[in-house]
């Protein structure tokens, strides 16, 4: 067994701590992007080492605490490497984004998020039912401090909402995670393919699918348990919404492949078109108050709230196509949640507000801006040639093998996504607003620089989408083979 | 010559992105230039394919890369050039390329020259993507991005908010489309596990003609298609993405991308004549579009407006055709649409730009004299439209008529009245703004000039082609070979075994002197009525009755906005206000203060009173004693 899976952690904990020594802001912030630039590149380089089809690998497994059975035991397949990929790639993007903002305590702010770093890694290759619970909740210790210490007017109400709601709903995982436990056979243990082999009755599997669904359903969010999520995203710093849509939110799509699929998938049928539609309805709803909206930032929070909706009902299908759809989408999603929230971050910055009906013509400013605005914006509203247009083919399509009225409903934000975004397009960069246009003025070349990127991005997934699908494919096939379904 | 194939797409492509970040850096000759020889490039490249097409007969298909896959769902990005995208393509660049020069001349006052030419080229690489590819999908791609430059370019002069509304309009209305397109493309590949043409197809081929299946989904591609073509009820955006450059009309929103549609469905031409209903479907909305706006279209008085809603109902026009099973007739009147269509809206382009940007033709009036090749090229426009032979939509049209006249009689009438409304709205537009005396101002009089060459080559070009295009679909009757009905044969074989017939000689003879006799006529009546009486529009106050209807387009704008935007919008608010914050969140919230609450309630009871403590000791005790007791 060698020691490189913990590279994982052991990067983002210098990160930490070189930090922590350097207390000029640039200097850090260099300093920090560098350290998270290198995990992005141990992720490629596992990657190249990677074979898709071999279950997991780069496996590090040791006791932690014998007698109870729980061991430290990480691992990296397909659907691991995928969500290893977003964490790492979105990681250095989100601290370039705070480069030219005047981040006040500099030293706790890019430490927390090393630490948030570290705590999503953990998420993504737990293959212990345990330290998965003990990952889930480290990582949302740092994001809290972060929405706590450098949010918005109202954060302090705010945080401690978000704090209690998603805290709750862990807990009930935490008793269906124990229960599971004690079903193992003697002497018990908490590894995940002792939970794949259990065999559950029907009723079992539902109170445990329940337990699993309010925790995953709460951080994703799906309506009704989304109410904490405009306003934190809203209140959170930019990069503190960064972290939560971009990448936070995936653990939630992700527990559900990894722990709720495979491990209750009777009642993942029997639930299945109840939760789909749950998560149809709340597209069209979350859509439906994004055109309320007339704060830039909460309407992208209404509006990740439907795309993730839309990766939630297709994970519910059981269908291969929706699976991999969804599992692409993840990333997807997550850059161009990245991109629309520095978009929001920029506005913030240059006219001290989000709200849309005091711009106006920002393209007569900064044509780069209004042009890389729009790239985003495609890939928002999935454009072919971006790469939400891969995931969201996939998932629609799969939905609609699923059941076609439910793929209908959810279909509808193809509309509903063109209408909150182009008003918001139309309302910010179109137009004349000579206040707004003299207040924006131009983009700073780290904007720009991060901006292309995000764009490049968008189009490239967009264009070839391939290499990303064929490493989910087997372990995605593999987890419906868990669940009792023969994907085709 | 396969290997040149990607060539034609990629130039456009090249175009876009030279002009795209070369931006400032070019000079305007430069930039225009660039992106017309780029389409020209492409056009060489197509007629070179057309060629050995038309040498060899053999379709050439390039394969592509694997672009994305899940299990069985498995999307290709390539390319299929056989006879009818070949077609297209040649409409496509030939009819993109001189819009392009005229741009050159027209768009030269415009300060942000080359983000128009990067948008035009662009808009040209996504048209030759949906034509160019082998299956749906790419179709797709190419559908949803002229979308986007149709978008970008409606709103070319964002300053202006209405422009910008007019732009989202076409977009969304388009997307309304698209949602349909999307869900029969999914219909598809779970029925025939692909979206290659010819799986498709082929699969197709081997199930009972009228399966429930079939029509659903080429009911749901027709959806796509209303949308893309501005037919009922998805036709709203098209007269008011007249607000974009008039070159942009004239290529987007007149020749080529609003002819997606027709393409779309020629392409599925198995799909439709196995299922009847859909076809009938398709056939009746056609027929409904073409009187409809053909109506509207006679009460409008800015210049754009008439032409578009004109567009609007000869698209009418070609969906009947395809209804009825026409399908190498409906890409007939494409071409021929294309050829006078566009001249038409750079005529209109070269008043608008004489005038100074005036485009109420009330305010015109005697332009003839100052505008010579512009007159002459919009006569040749107005006479092929019309239907007067032997100008290019005479064949084209006749040819639909005829066919229609064979499947449904009375579809067949609404064309015919529809035919005559036609040269009633193209010849009262054609005097009021021609003849007569010039109605606008002192100053506009002045400055009042024919367009520059790099502007009249193309009217002059397209003038040529709207008089001799017609010849190549000559009818039975004249026993000329239909040139293009042959060549297409290979895409249409299925359908044409499937639906036959022609119409008498006899029949065909009649129809030809009876239009010749109405439209004789409407000529006459309508240049006594403009012209000797000098008759003009009547201004907005004045109008009433049905012609306030007909001027107000039968409201239907109106009717939307109360019926779908304005409840959106309110549903959207009050379910923000009332359900969101008033409801969903408010129990979120009172649950933390029932918490809360409760927890207040009970830190009562510590109240540091050793008296009370032991009461609740002993009371603890009775109760435990008396539980015990009954149990």
């Amino acid at each position: 067994m060698t020691l490189l899976p913990l590279l994982l952690f052991v990067l983002p904990v210098l990160g930490m701590i070189t930090v922590s020594l350097i207390s000029d802001r640039k200097t850090a912030a260099i300093a920090a992007l560098l350290i998270s630039v290198v995990s992005f590149a141990d992720i490629c380089w596992k990657m190249a080492g990677f074979d898709p089809s071999g279950g997991f690998q780069y496996v590090f497994d040791q006791w932690w605490v014998e007698q109870l059975g729980i061991s430290f035991a990480i691992g990296i397949d397909g659907l691991g490497m995928i969500m290893l990929l977003l964490t790492n790639l979105l990681v250095p993007l989100i601290i370039f984004s705070s480069f030219d903002r005047q981040i006040k305590s500099h030293k706790a702010y890019y430490g927390l998020i090393f630490f948030m770093q570290a705590a999503l890694n953990g998420v993504f290759t737990s293959m212990d039912g345990f330290l998965f619970y003990v990952f889930w909740e480290l990582a949302l210790i740092p994001i809290w401090f972060i929405c706590l210490l450098w949010g918005g007017s109202d954060r302090v109400r705010i945080t401690l909402k978000f704090f209690i709601y998603t805290l709750s709903g862990s807990l009930v995982m935490l008793v269906a995670i124990i229960w599971l436990y004690l079903q193992t056979p003697a002497p018990h243990d908490f590894s995940l393919q002792s939970f794949y082999d259990l065999s559950l009755t029907a009723s079992q599997q539902s109170w445990v699918f329940w337990a699993f669904f309010l925790a995953f359903a709460i951080k994703i969010p799906v309506f009704p348990l989304h109410t904490w999520q405009p306003d934190t995203y809203t209140d959170a710093p930019s990069q503190g919404t960064m972290l939560l849509s971009g990448i936070m939110l995936k653990m939630g799509l992700y527990g559900i492949l990894r722990w709720m699929i495979p491990v209750v998938p009777q009642a993942v049928q029997q639930w299945g078109m109840l939760a789909v539609f749950l998560a149809a309805i709340g597209i069209v709803y979350a859509s439906a108050m994004a055109i309320a909206q007339t704060d830039f930032k909460r309407m992208a929070a209404y509006a990740s709230m439907a795309h993730v909706g839309l990766i939630a009902a297709g994970l519910f299908t059981l269908n291969l196509q929706a699976l991999q759809g969804g599992v692409f989408q993840m990333v997807s999603h997550g850059i161009t949640a990245v991109g629309l929230f520095f978009i929001a971050d920029i506005l913030q910055d240059k006219l001290k507000s989000n709200e849309m009906n005091d711009m106006g013509g920002l393209a007569n400013s900064s044509r780069s801006f209004s042009l890389l605005f729009m790239v985003i914006l495609l890939g928002s509203v999935a454009l072919p040639l971006t790469g939400s247009f891969v995931g969201e083919f996939l998932l629609l399509g799969g939905i609609f093998a699923f059941n076609s009225w439910l793929s209908l409903i959810a279909g509808l934000s193809v509309i509903l996504g063109a209408v909150y975004m182009l008003r918001a397009y139309n309302k910010i960069a179109l137009g004349e607003n000579t206040v707004a246009e003299a207040a924006f003025g131009k983009l700073t070349a780290n904007e720009k620089i991060l901006l292309i990127v995000i764009s490049v991005l968008i189009i490239g997934t967009g264009i070839y989408p391939m290499p990303l699908l064929k490493i989910a494919e087997p372990s995605i096939v593999n987890i419906l083979h868990h669940a009792g379904v023969n994907p085709i | 010559m396969k290997n040149l194939i990607w060539l034609i797409p990629i130039l456009p492509l090249a175009g876009f992105i030279i002009n795209g970040i070369g931006n400032k850096a070019l000079s305007r000759g430069v930039s225009g230039w660039l992106a017309s020889l780029t389409v020209l490039g492409s056009f060489i490249l197509s007629a070179l394919a057309f060629n050995s097409l038309a040498d060899s007969n053999a379709v050439i298909s390039v394969d592509g890369y694997q672009w994305f896959s899940a299990g069985n769902f498995n999307l290709e990005f390539g390319f299929l050039i056989d006879h009818l995208s070949i077609v297209m393509l040649l409409v496509i660049t030939g009819v993109g390329f001189l819009i392009h020069v005229y741009s050159i001349g027209y768009m030269s006052h415009e300060p942000d020259y080359a983000r128009y030419f990067a948008y035009l080229n662009l808009f040209v690489f996504f048209m030759l993507l949906l034509v160019m590819g082998s299956s749906y999908v790419v179709m797709f791609v190419g559908w949803e991005g002229v979308g986007l430059c149709s978008y970008l370019l409606i709103g070319f002069w964002f300053k202006n908010q209405e422009y910008n509304a007019a732009a989202r309009k076409a977009f969304i209305m388009n997307r309304i489309g698209d949602l349909g397109f999307l869900l029969g493309m999914f219909l598809i590949l779970v029925n025939f596990g692909s979206l290659q043409y010819d799986t498709v197809f082929e699969a197709a081929k081997n199930m009972p003609s009228g399966a429930p299946v079939l029509t659903a989904i080429a009911l749901l591609l027709f959806v796509g298609a209303t949308g893309k073509s501005a037919q009922i009820p998805l036709y709203t955006w098209l007269p008011d993405a007249m607000a974009g450059p008039t070159p942009v009309s004239a290529l987007i929103h007149a020749a080529t991308m609003v002819t997606a549609g027709i393409y779309m469905i020629i392409r599925s031409n198995v799909l439709y004549v196995m299922a009847p209903f859909a076809s009938q479907i398709v056939a009746v909305i056609g027929a409904v579009t073409a009187i409809f706006a053909a109506l509207i279209a006679i009460k409008q008085n800015d210049i754009k407006k008439v032409l578009a809603y004109s567009t609007v109902s000869q698209l009418g026009y070609m969906f009947v055709a395809l209804g009825v099973g026409a399908f190498s007739t409906a890409l007939f009147h494409v071409v021929t649409h294309a050829f006078f269509k566009a001249l038409l809206f750079l005529c209109a382009g070269s008043v608008i730009h004489g005038m100074g940007g005036e485009q109420d033709i009330r305010k015109m009036g005697g332009l003839k004299k100052s505008l010579p090749v512009t007159h002459f090229t919009f006569l040749i426009g107005t006479l092929a439209i019309s239907g007067v032979p032997p100008f290019a939509g005479f064949f084209s049209k006749d040819e639909i008529l005829a066919q229609t006249w064979i499947h449904n009689p009375l579809l067949f009438t609404v064309l015919a009245v529809t035919s005559v409304l036609t040269a009633v709205y193209m010849f009262r537009l054609y005097f009021v703004t021609f003849y007569g005396d010039f109605r606008g101002t002192h100053h506009q009089q002045e400055n009042l000039h024919e367009s520059p060459s790099s502007m009249t080559i193309p009217l002059m070009v397209l003038a040529v082609l709207a008089t001799v295009g017609g010849f190549i679909g000559l009818p039975e009757l004249f026993h000329g070979p239909h040139l293009l009905s042959e060549f297409l044969a290979p895409v249409t074989a299925y359908a044409d075994a499937y639906i036959s017939g022609s119409a008498s000689h006899a029949f065909e003879m009649n129809m030809i002197i009876i239009s010749i006799v109405v439209l004789a006529l409407i000529i006459a009546f309508t240049r006594s009525y403009y012209v000797k009486r000098n008759n003009i529009p009547e201004t907005d106050s004045q109008t009433e009755g049905f012609s306030l209807l007909l001027s107000n387009k039968f409201y239907v704008d109106e009717i939307y906005r109360a019926v779908v935007t304005r409840p959106m919008d309110v549903l959207s608010r009050f379910g923000y206000n009332w359900i969101e914050k008033g409801f969903i969140d408010r129990i979120v919230n009172s649950m933390g203060l029932l918490t809360n609450g409760t927890s207040g309630m009970l830190r009562l009871t510590q109240s540091g009173n050793i008296g009370f403590y032991l009461f609740a000791m002993v009371l603890g005790i009775v109760v435990l004693i008396a539980l015990k007791l009954v149990i």
